[in-house]
């Protein structure tokens, strides 16, 4: 090897040595531009979090100090029975957990039977059935509240679940188009294999396309149950015996209640949050999946 | 033969017609029952006086004629849900793709930040509002703690003093963005890297290919969190309505369109009135809704790839 090609092989490496740390360097420089951004940003984000658990575990008096601590001393767990007892937390639970299980099964079973129409059977009218499905996803809920509450009291169904319940057995706008966009994605020879064999559609729907269609079912469900879980208006309207009333609509009367006991209410708060928090952490992917396939909040 | 395959068509075509009605057969009556009856019925209650109580009375415009000429609260509605949508919706877009950029850089312990900013969404309307009323409490709150501690600022009022109770809720509404910003990852993530590479041969910085490639590349996503936002805010309730209790306070500062509804339909069983309150906002709504969508052929880029 003579001098010449060593000194060029030399010098080589080092612009390279030299670019690669030059590239280091940018990108230490752009890792700390991020967390120097998002940092102090995520703190101030999680502050009514904090807020929200330290209160909770305060007593009146360490609630009514000044100045205020983060950390509670001495710790008062017994915020959290109280709550739930003045509540009636458990009642509530049960009632919501009646809703949203019955308007779960029946927004899944009717939203795919739709959504299985207008996506595999070719059939005329079909796309106009789809646009006027998209139509009502941007129709404001108080256009049709009043004669529907209307009809409900008619039928003597107010104070009862069934205003809630009944109307996810026909299915729900945003659902059908997320699960229609889905089964678009099945391939059509799968239906077109099944129905040369003989297959009828019912078979070719309940064998072929919701089997491959899981996680897709899994987003309506959790979003339909996330949905009931927070529903707030539905409830304020249709259930005036506070027997029947949904966690939601319980904590806001409890608010009325006990309007300066922060404790409790952050207490109660949390309890009605905590569930959601745990649900998101097991369901992570079908959860923000739903959000960018549909833009709803649950 | 060629008879055969006809008549053998025509009947695969009558069993699809068939089986496409069944299965569609729910949303049909759902649509019919759910959505189109009571559209037309809250249009002909809009005409009427209608307590419930007695059959609705017919009175032609009255409603209308009253709604516009003289009732001072229904412009209040108006102008507080007006002056929510001009802030809230903007600083949403603005913070919200920012944040969304922020967290798309590749940088450690990233879905760590990701699930903080979106942690907040998870919180139910109604705990939402008794958490703020805490978190801005005037003398107690840790907003005016912070300020006064951080600061030596004496904080306002916040959700109490009129002049603040506006941007209080729209302090609370941005702390929701992060529902807003998967989308805009989810956009993020389909902008086609040939564009950055092609950008950074034309020797473009950061700050460039965020505005000349990124932004443009997901203004289709912009225009759909507009429109979901702008529907959403102008049936903002629960929020306000636990916030205050129902009634707007302070000074109706806080009362937003359809709390105004809710009150005249559920406390005033003024169905008639809030039905003809229903039928603007729906005429609002549509034409909105229409304005963007024809604004977007000026601003969306909708390129093929």
């Amino acid at each position: 090897m003579d001098g010449e090609t060593m000194a060029s092989r030399v010098s080589y490496i080092a612009t390279a040595t030299k670019r690669a740390r030059r590239q280091r360097i940018r990108k230490l420089t752009r890792e700390l531009f991020g967390h120097l951004l998002l940092l102090p940003l995520s703190i101030v984000y999680m502050i009514p979090f904090f807020w929200m658990l330290s209160t909770a575990l305060k007593t009146d008096q360490q609630v009514m100090a000044w100045p205020p601590v983060w950390i509670p001393h001495p710790i008062a767990w017994d915020n959290f029975p109280k709550a739930i007892q003045f509540f009636p937390f458990w009642l509530f639970l049960k009632n919501t957990l009646i809703i949203a299980v019955f308007g779960v099964i029946g927004i899944v079973i009717s939203s795919s039977l739709v959504a299985y129409s207008l996506a595999r059977i070719h059939w005329p009218g079909r796309d106009i059935l789809f646009g006027i499905t998209v139509a009502t996803m941007m129709l404001p809920y108080h256009v049709t509240m009043i004669p529907l509450f209307i009809v409900f009291k008619n039928l003597g169904w107010i104070n009862t679940f069934l205003p809630l319940i009944v109307p996810a057995w026909f299915g729900g706008a945003f659902y059908i188009f997320l699960l229609r966009q889905f089964f678009m994605t099945i391939p059509q020879e799968l239906s077109d294999a099944a129905r040369i064999d003989g297959a009828s559609e019912l078979r070719s729907y309940l064998q072929i396309v919701l089997p491959l269609a899981k996680p897709a079912l899994a987003t309506v469900a959790l979003f339909e149950f996330l949905g009931r879980w927070r529903d707030f208006l539905g409830p304020l309207i249709y259930l005036q015996d506070q027997k029947k009333y949904t966690i939601s609509l319980g904590l806001s009367y409890f608010r009325l209640e006990h309007g300066t006991e922060w404790q409790l209410l952050m207490a109660a708060s949390l309890t009605l949050t905590i569930p959601i928090i745990i649900l998101f952490f097991f369901t992570q992917r079908t959860f923000i999946q739903g959000i960018t396939l549909t833009g709803i909040k649950g | 033969m060629g008879l055969n395959v006809r008549v053998l068509l025509s009947t695969q075509r009558r069993r699809n017609t068939v089986n496409g009605l069944l299965f569609a057969a729910p949303w049909i009556i759902g649509l019919l029952a759910f959505y189109a009856y009571p559209i037309v019925m809250s249009l002909y209650y809009s005409f009427t006086e209608y307590s419930i109580l007695q059959a609705p009375k017919w009175t032609g415009l009255q409603n209308y004629i009253k709604l516009f000429t003289n009732d001072e609260k229904f412009y209040k509605s108006v102008y507080n849900t007006l002056y929510f949508s001009v802030f809230a919706l903007p600083l949403g877009i603005i913070f919200g793709v920012g944040l969304a950029l922020l967290l798309n850089m590749k940088v450690k312990g990233m879905s760590i930040y990701r699930t903080i900013y979106f942690l907040p969404v998870l919180v139910p309307d109604v705990a939402l509002g008794v958490l703020w009323l805490w978190v801005f409490n005037a003398q107690l709150g840790i907003a005016n703690v912070l300020l006064w501690k951080l600061f030596h600022v004496v904080g306002p009022g916040w959700l109490t003093d009129p002049a603040w109770s506006k941007p209080s809720v729209i302090i609370i509404s941005l702390w929701g963005v992060g529902q807003a910003v998967v989308i805009y990852l989810a956009g993020l993530q389909d902008v086609p890297q040939e564009l950055y590479d092609a950008a950074e041969v034309d020797g473009a910085n950061v700050w460039q290919k965020t505005i000349h490639v990124t932004i443009p590349m997901i203004t289709p996503v912009i225009l759909f969190n507009l429109i979901i936002g702008l529907i959403g805010a102008f049936q903002y309730f629960t929020t306000p309505y636990v916030i205050t209790t129902g009634d707007g306070r302070p000074a109706l500062s806080l009362m937003f369109y359809a709390m105004y509804l809710y009150q005249n339909a559920f406390v005033l069983y003024k169905m008639g009135y809030a039905s003809a309150m229903a039928w603007v906002l729906f005429i609002v709504a549509v034409v909105s809704a229409y304005a963007l969508f024809r604004s977007s052929a000026r601003w969306v880029y909708y390129g093929g790839e």
